[in-house]
């Protein structure tokens, strides 16, 4: 089919993600800090959407905290992603659907230096073999968990039973959308949207009723950096790229961001929470911060999750102005409730934020 | 004295990242770490690419090639299709291979990654490994993080996680089997070397500097790299 007008214009901004037969890789970052939206991805998967997802439990981490921290030289991190490639192929899967941005970036990087220096892929495959025995097929498909949501955007909202609007005065929901560096910034042709125009989670934003704000500093980096993070000294560099963005948002008066990596919400939550500590600062409205979401856990706040099932109790931002203006009920004694029978119900000190 | 730009180019992110730079400062403008410190990735290119071995071992051994995040924010900006940020992943893994990281304060924190996130994809298959890692290093988690690790398993119990269990699942024991094919690949791979590599001339460091450098994390240089920060990184 030729294509014409828009169409052929916006061609370059679309990416093919698969429909079904996933085969799953978790995060790093995701399972420690938001182990609810791994949870709540799946559940969607399964039991919303009827996809086959599978998980393969000898998967690891790509490495790419250590590749990125600059200790894991690029061909280790190149065979032990050429082992999860390996675990997929022997699982019978062909789709790779990683939990993680950073993954992804590092798989897309991986498969385009092998296309470009196939001797490097012979290399590695040497490798793999010497050290493992084992042979692999690159994958078909490659999507990041975001883009299967995304896909399925309009099946998640015929199911809401809530949208991104203020049930008191009937408006959008004012959403921040956060992509996450590695997403799109290095290869723009693997992200929906590109790099210029992202819409993976913008998609999601103004299909379940929100309104997506623009901001000067809206694809600035949330300040992970790596090395710039993972040691205390550095954190300065983190705190102010954070700062940054949250000073050019507020003026728009979000209501939420909403983000796509994982390790981005857990910085854009706990900054907000040191800024307020250290200078008594708060950038929301009525003298609240900006509660940080996972796009799982918007989704499921949409499908109607119970928030305490979602994890959003890990949150150090409160989440619940959102869930006020959402009209969705929920029960505040519950929020720290650890659900073993009989367990008395331990609260955190001082969560204030 | 080695050809320093002959062993990057022994890097295949040295030969995906530089091309030919023709010195525009794009890389410059969109980089939040030319924000924040005392860093230009387009001086930094310019000199690489001029092959003057004097000033690239002077770049090896300075603090400027540890400033930079990662984001990769240049690579979407150059208009020759460079990534200086590809290129600072190779100065940064030729600094550690001839053991010049440790002449700079922000190269020695080199050791405090290996030992933390290095150590934990051998020990439990994942980058991070949140259970042992408190608000004493990470002040920043805040109250609810003391919340989370006092009720870790029931925490992760709630959320569904498969805590420690067997099969897959959050947080699950990887198999004895699949962390001894990791381990083998980081044999194979350079991956030990590198970590062998930090060890050996970190240590070396601590003696020229008087320092007291045991195992793990408990002690006088590991505290010292993990915290220290003289003020002279930023603008």
């Amino acid at each position: 089919m030729k294509l014409e007008g828009k169409k052929a214009i916006w061609s370059e901004y679309q990416k093919e993600i698969a429909d079904d037969r996933f085969f799953y890789v978790r995060s790093c970052v995701r399972q420690n800090f938001f182990p609810g939206s791994e949870t709540t991805f799946l559940k969607i998967m399964r039991k919303e959407l009827m996809k086959d997802i599978y998980e393969h439990p000898c998967h690891t981490t790509c490495t790419g905290i250590g590749y990125h921290g600059d200790i894991v030289p690029v061909e280790t991190a190149m065979t032990v992603v050429a082992r999860q490639f390996s675990l997929m192929t022997e699982a019978g899967y062909e789709n790779l659907l990683p939990s993680c941005i950073t993954s992804f970036g590092l798989y897309t990087e991986i498969l385009d230096t092998w296309h470009h220096f196939p001797e490097v892929e012979e290399k590695i495959r040497k490798q793999l073999r010497k050290a493992t025995g084992r042979e692999f097929i690159k994958p078909k498909n490659l999507a990041h968990a975001s883009d299967v949501i995304y896909k399925f955007r309009k099946e998640i909202s015929a199911k809401a039973k809530f949208r991104l609007i203020n049930k008191n005065t009937g408006e959008p929901l004012k959403v921040v959308d956060h992509i996450g560096c590695h997403y799109a910034k290095m290869f723009p042709s693997k992200g929906i949207g590109g790099a210029e125009y992202p819409y993976v989670l913008a998609g999601m934003v103004e299909e379940w009723g929100g309104k997506v704000i623009d901001y000067p500093e809206r694809r600035h980096c949330c300040g992970f950096g790596f090395r710039q993070y993972l040691v205390q000294a550095n954190r300065g560099f983190s705190i102010a790229c954070s700062k940054e963005k949250f000073e050019s948002m507020k003026p728009f008066k979000p209501d939420m961001i909403i983000t796509n990596c994982p390790g981005c919400p857990m910085f854009l939550d706990r900054w907000q929470y040191v800024i307020n500590e250290m200078e008594g600062k708060r950038y929301g409205q009525n003298g609240e911060s900006i509660p940080v979401f996972t796009y799982e856990e918007v989704a499921g706040l949409v499908l109607g999750y119970n928030p305490w099932d979602l994890g959003l109790q890990m949150h150090q931002t409160d989440c619940e102005p959102v869930l006020d203006k959402m009209g969705i009920e929920y029960d505040p004694d519950e929020k720290y409730n650890t659900s073993i029978p009989d367990e008395k119900v331990k609260i955190p000190g001082l969560v204030n934020v | 004295m080695e050809n320093y730009l002959e062993l990057l180019k022994q890097d295949i992110r040295f030969e995906e990242g530089l091309n030919a730079c023709m010195n525009c400062g794009v890389c410059t403008a969109i980089c939040p770490a030319a924000e924040f410190y005392n860093y230009d990735p387009r001086k930094i290119i310019d000199l690489v690419q001029s092959g003057d071995n004097n000033e690239i071992e002077k770049l090896l051994k300075s603090e400027e090639i540890w400033y930079c995040g990662e984001c990769m924010s240049c690579k979407t900006r150059c208009p020759r299709g460079n990534a200086p940020g590809l290129v600072i992943m190779a100065l940064r893994g030729l600094s550690q291979e001839l053991g010049f990281f440790v002449e700079s304060e922000k190269g020695r924190q080199q050791l405090a990654v290996k030992r933390t996130v290095g150590q934990w994809i051998l020990d439990h298959g994942y980058c991070l490994y949140l259970e042992g890692v408190g608000t004493d290093l990470h002040p920043e988690q805040g109250p609810v993080w003391d919340w989370i690790q006092d009720n870790y398993r029931e925490v992760f119990h709630r959320l569904g996680a498969n805590y420690q269990g067997e099969g897959p699942g959050i947080l699950r024991k990887i198999p004895v089997e699949a962390m001894e094919e990791i381990r083998k690949i980081f044999e194979v791979t350079g991956g030990n070397r590198r970590y062998e590599k930090i060890e050996y001339y970190s240590k070396k460091k601590a003696e020229e500097m008087n320092m007291k450098l045991d195992e793990g994390i408990d002690n006088e240089y590991f505290r010292y790299i993990y915290k220290t920060n003289n003020g002279s990184h930023t603008k």
